[in-house]
């Protein structure tokens, strides 16, 4: 029996526009614009300014968990309204390691991160431990929110607890949370959260080179989770999500799990919005606990359905459109930056259900 | 026997959890010659007894028709069978040894029972090969799922099922452009690729020509004897023309037995239908 | 004028001086403060009404001394003079200053009173000034030399629940504080009595404003569970409909300030059809021009009602600013009643209480006893079914979802009258209430009751016990491992059209 390795036959389920399309990405996030950042003079009009390369950077971290939120709700039909709280957790779990990397440079120089020193803690709590390594921060960063979501998932999934049930209540997980990172006493800043940070191994955070390697490494999640993402989709796991989402009852009498198979794509969002998390941080400089309100984790799902449900690139789409948007609102009209987006989860359910990338196959059809 | 005192032990190392996979073997103990027992099965939702006290026996290799009026308790009996519902007392056991009560839907479709439901089911999203696909006898485990490519022979095998309910020609449409017949058709194509020992059809030929009927009528009747079969069916030719044993259904118990000729000549039946 | 009020002060003091004894008069100028203290005891003893006037011009430093000088008092001499005063008050003819008379003498009654005490305990006749006179009596009567008279007071003490009570009676169990063993065993013995009233007075408390805080659940989920149930639609912009309520009653507040000032206090009542109306209809309004084109997928108007609930908001920030307005309760809500000590129940919790009850009642007769009701609920059971017999379902539809939003609006004037009024208001009850429908089970009106009645109880318990965000945290885990148990909620309809 003759059987196709899988890389080929994953290269050829791929269109060769896609493949042409990641390429010219790659070239613009890792040669073209660090170079017009790095090496053009400020002066240049081809100059790329800090705010630009920031604002870059964090909008595909959003896409990321765009992607990510998309890989369940618009393939496996699980719509979650707390994927803010995974993003987070992967951020605090990094932000912990930038906490300690500002050392003995805080406004109480001492070994403690300042809030700390301000509650009058005398060490750091147990959960603290390792926060210091590296590597250990990666760890976490994949850790924290794969086993919340794992654990999470694995008691939702295996009641049934499925559609609108399931939504509430993730809203409701991502609701419970960010009253605990309230807290002062949960160890995590409390609503100030952690900020401030100084380096990363070492090197300043802020430097033009670190923001270009955050920037980059941005952009590398963002197409290795475009190129997972769509391994899965073309794979038979994508195709029993998708008959798990239409179906359920019927691939169980088939003979299917659904509890595994949603259990994993559950899982694995949650990492990739662990990781899109832990970049984010270190480039906007802060992470507190309104990054889990209930608002945060909905506004996600809407990046998504603009850009347009089960595509992969929809997403990227609509988190670049409508994080631009904001950018724009609330620095021109801040007044009008709610009613945009209100308007906008209203339009796109009712009209645009397919979103910018229903529009586009639909515009390529009529051609 | 061993074989299945193993899978009994797969699933026990989550804690009891199923995890959905009970190997496909030849483990049904058909000793007794029986395939499926049910036995003083009961269910009540809410008071209303929808099954009371139900017993029967299918045979291997046997074509049972069921019939009886609407709320006979015709459905709940399949959901019974197939882990749907959980019977609130009685037996159901699949050969000598499957306790059937004990697993998950997904595990009683690995031991072998297939179901085709009332309303067809299938995956509209899909294609028609996408649907028989998924069904196909496999190891259906979500981390096998990753990496599991078809091979000629399952090609081949997907190819030669459409081809018995002709859908050939619609291979690569999605299923839900399908007409209602064609559905039935699908629903039942997949319940073959799975390839189960014993076959649960929910009204199989309701909504389809009488062309459409008597082909699958002629398809379940070269089934029979390699598969059990249990058809739930108000149409009465064709279980005439399936010519199997024949089962009335009463208020979620057995109301009579026999061939459609007995049946029907029973005093108890014909009340039943024509009302008091 | 001036002039006239001096004259008329010293025609008082003189002659109130007239009936009592000259020489204590005389002791009250002395340089001593004991003396003077022990003179102010004496007049108070008399306990006549002239003594209470001499004492009262004493406390008002409108008291002559008889050489004609000023009496200087100091603090210790003021808390003598005014626990004197309010012994002597407690034989006033009205019952009123008799109450507070005896509340002021609570705390600080000294052995010296007792015997006053004794003395107005026996003329006394409305129980209650009389179980607080036992009260004060008992607790002047703990520093009597005589042991006999501290074991009667410290049993006396143990009846009375109050925080002041158990504080006396704490020194009295140690060796150090109380000499003879009797009374100290007694004093135990009272003051775990005392702690008992004590937690079960709290307890009572805690469940009463948790019964409250589920009134307020039960109103906002009320409404969720007939949308949810009739159309299966969960309503995002519900929490803003709660705010569009207390938004019309503050409308309505301002209105009577303006126009009405004498019939101010009124004002909630006025707010009650206002809110309902003016929620239900925004809900109406919601529901013809966006949820409507949404049946049938719920996870689409999950989205769009969020969206919905953001222009609300930022229409209410536009409309009446981003600040808290300024909601007064009307004179007959605020205060409360004492039904034992410790624990007071306020007037505006028993109003929201009875009111949603009420709400609660019309509800139930609206769904059970009238033909709309009859059409919601068989819709909520079989939408074509019921469209098949002649049912409107369209119709339905927006009536029943006008009824929610209404109902909502209901819950916002409740709300309005205890928690700050402001545009994000709503957002801080929708995941409560959510819980409240997911616990109670899908369009069960008595799974609603039940679960924001308990939800509310079990909350206040919790945040009694370890603060207000761990009590939150526990009951949101409590909830998700509840519908572990049974995903369809308290009150599940079971049966072959459950999926």
């Amino acid at each position: 029996m003759m059987r196709t390795p899988l890389a080929v036959r994953f290269l050829q389920a791929t269109p060769k526009s896609g493949w042409l399309a990641l390429a010219v990405f790659a070239a613009l996030t890792f040669v073209v614009l660090p170079l017009l950042h790095l090496a053009v003079p400020p002066e240049s009009p081809l100059h790329v300014s800090t705010y630009v390369i920031t604002l870059a950077g964090k909008i595909m971290c959003y896409a990321i968990v765009a992607v990510a939120m998309d890989l369940i709700w618009g393939y496996a039909g699980i719509l979650s309204l707390g994927h803010g709280l995974f993003f987070a957790l992967g951020g605090y779990a990094f932000g912990m390691y930038l906490m300690r990397q500002i050392g003995r440079d805080g406004s109480y120089q001492s070994d403690l991160p300042d809030f700390m020193v301000f509650l009058d803690w005398k060490e750091l709590p147990w959960y603290w431990a390792g926060s210091d390594s590296f590597l250990w921060a990666l760890f976490l960063v994949v850790a924290v929110p794969g086993l919340v979501a794992f654990v999470f998932g694995f008691f939702a999934f295996r009641s049934r607890i499925k559609d609108v049930y399931f939504s509430i209540i993730t809203q409701a997980l991502t609701f419970a949370a960010m009253l605990l990172f309230f807290r002062n006493e949960t160890g995590f800043g409390g609503n100030n959260g952690f900020t401030d940070f100084k380096r990363i191994l070492g090197f300043p955070i802020t430097s033009p080179e670190m923001r270009v390697i955050l920037f980059a490494l941005s952009a590398a999640l963002l197409m290795a989770t475009l190129l997972i993402g769509r391994y899965l989709v073309v794979s038979k796991f994508g195709r029993v999500l998708a008959a798990i989402r239409d179906a359920e009852s019927r691939t169980m009498f088939l003979g299917y799990n659904p509890l595994w198979y949603k259990l994993s794509i559950w899982t694995f969002s949650a990492i990739l919005c662990g990781l899109a998390g832990a970049l984010y941080v270190p480039q906007v400089g802060i992470i507190n606990p309104s990054e889990m309100s209930p608002a945060n984790s909905i506004e996600i799902a809407i990046w998504t359905a603009v850009g347009g449900r089960g595509t992969l690139v929809g997403p990227v789409i609509g988190a670049a459109l409508v994080n631009l948007s904001k950018s724009f609102f609330t620095q021109t009209f801040p007044d009008y930056w709610l009613f945009f987006l209100g308007a906008l989860f209203v339009a796109v359910t009712l009209w645009l259900p397919d979103g910018v990338a229903g529009l586009w196959k639909r515009w390529r059809a009529t051609k | 026997m061993t074989a299945f005192a193993e899978n009994r032990h797969d699933q026990e190392w989550l804690g009891g959890v199923s995890i959905g996979h009970v190997k496909q073997s030849d483990a049904v103990d058909l000793s007794h010659k029986v395939i499926l027992y049910l036995e003083g099965i009961s269910v009540s939702f809410d008071g209303f007894k929808a099954l009371n006290n139900l017993n029967l026996a299918i045979d291997a290799g046997e074509l049972r028709c069921i019939i009886g009026p609407n709320g006979a308790g015709k459905t709940t009996m399949m959901d019974v069978i197939t882990g749907k519902t959980r019977p609130d007392e009685g037996r159901c056991f699949f050969g000598q040894t499957i306790d059937l009560t004990k697993l998950s839907e997904a595990e009683i479709a690995h031991a072998g029972i297939g179901r085709k439901f009332q309303k067809p089911t299938i995956f509209e999203n899909l294609t028609v090969f996408e649907n028989v696909e998924l069904a196909l006898k496999m190891d259906k485990r979500a981390r096998k799922s990753l990496f599991a490519w078809l091979s000629d022979e399952q090609r081949d095998k997907i190819s030669d099922t459409l081809k018995l309910i002709h859908l050939a020609e619609q291979a690569d449409r999605p299923a839900g452009l399908l007409s209602h017949g064609q559905k039935q058709w699908l629903e039942i194509g997949m319940l073959l690729a799975q390839d189960p020992k014993l076959l649960l059809l929910d009204e199989p030929v309701a909504g389809m020509t009488d062309d459409e009927t008597a082909r699958t009528g002629e398809l379940f009747k070269s089934l029979a004897g390699q598969h059990s079969l249990v058809v739930v069916e108000h149409d009465m030719a064709f279980i005439a023309q399936l010519g199997g044993k024949v089962t009335v259904l009463h208020e979620g118990a057995v109301l009579a037995e026999g061939d459609l000729a007995t049946v029907q000549n029973d005093e108890r039946v014909i009340e039943v239908y024509l009302g008091r | 004028m001036r002039h006239l009020l001096i004259a008329l002060f010293c025609w008082l003091s003189l002659s109130a001086q007239a009936a009592v004894d000259p020489a204590l008069l005389r002791q009250l100028a002395s340089e001593e403060s004991d003396d003077k203290i022990a003179a102010i005891q004496a007049i108070a003893a008399d306990a006549s009404p002239e003594a209470l006037q001499v004492l009262q011009s004493l406390a008002d430093g409108t008291l002559a001394a008889p050489d004609g000088g000023e009496i200087v008092l100091n603090n210790r001499i003021r808390s003598v003079l005014a626990n004197a005063l309010a012994g002597l008050r407690l034989f006033d003819a009205s019952a009123a200053v008799r109450l507070a008379a005896a509340k002021e003498l609570q705390t600080g009654a000294g052995l010296d009173m007792a015997p006053l005490l004794e003395k107005a305990l026996a003329q006394e006749s409305d129980a209650k000034i009389k179980a607080l006179l036992a009260a004060a009596h008992a607790q002047a009567n703990l520093a009597s030399p005589d042991s006999s008279a501290r074991l009667a007071a410290v049993k006396a003490l143990g009846e009375f629940a109050s925080p002041s009570a158990r504080n006396l009676l704490l020194p009295l169990t140690k060796e150090e504080g109380e000499a003879d063993v009797a009374v100290r065993a007694a004093a135990k013995e009272a003051l775990k009595a005392a702690e008992r009233r004590l937690a079960l007075g709290e307890a009572l408390g805690s469940a009463f404003t948790g019964l409250s805080l589920g009134s307020i659940l039960l109103l906002a989920a009320l409404g969720l569970a007939i949308t949810y149930g009739v159309m299966g639609v969960i309503n995002m912009a519900h929490g803003e409909l709660l705010m569009i309520g207390a938004y019309a009653t503050y409308a309505v507040q301002s209105l009577f300030r303006n126009y009405l000032p004498g019939f101010v206090d009124a004002y909630v009542l006025a707010a009650i059809p206002v809110a309902f109306f003016a929620a239900a209809a925004v809900g109406i309004l919601l529901e013809r021009t966006v949820i409507r084109h949404l049946y049938g997928r719920p996870l689409e108007t999950l989205l769009a009602t969020w969206g919905l609930s953001l222009i609300l908001i930022q229409a209410a920030r536009v409309l009446f600013g981003a600040q808290n307005v300024e909601l007064a309760n009307p004179a007959w809500m605020s205060g409360g009643v004492e039904p034992m000590p410790g624990l007071v129940l306020p007037w505006n919790r028993i109003a929201i209480v009875a009111f949603s009850l009420f709400v609660l009642l019309l509800v139930w007769l609206l769904m059970n006893r009238t033909r709309l009701g009859m059409f919601v609920r068989a819709v909520t059971q079989n939408r074509p079914m019921a469209g098949c017999v002649g049912v409107h379902t369209a119709k339905i539809d927006t009536l029943a979802f006008g009824l929610g939003a209404g109902i909502a609006g209901l819950g916002g004037v409740a709300l309005s009258q205890i928690a700050n009024v402001g545009p994000d208001m709503g957002q801080g009850y929708i995941v409560d209430s959510f819980m409240v429908v997911v616990l109670g089970g899908v369009g069960q009106l008595a799974g609603a009751v039940w679960a924001a009645l308990g939800l509310g109880v079990v909350t206040k318990f919790l945040e009694g016990w370890a603060g207000a965000v761990i009590a939150k945290i526990v009951v949101l885990v409590f909830i998700i491992v509840f519908i572990q148990k049974r995903p369809q909620g308290l009150f599940a309809l079971k049966g072959r059209f459950v999926e």
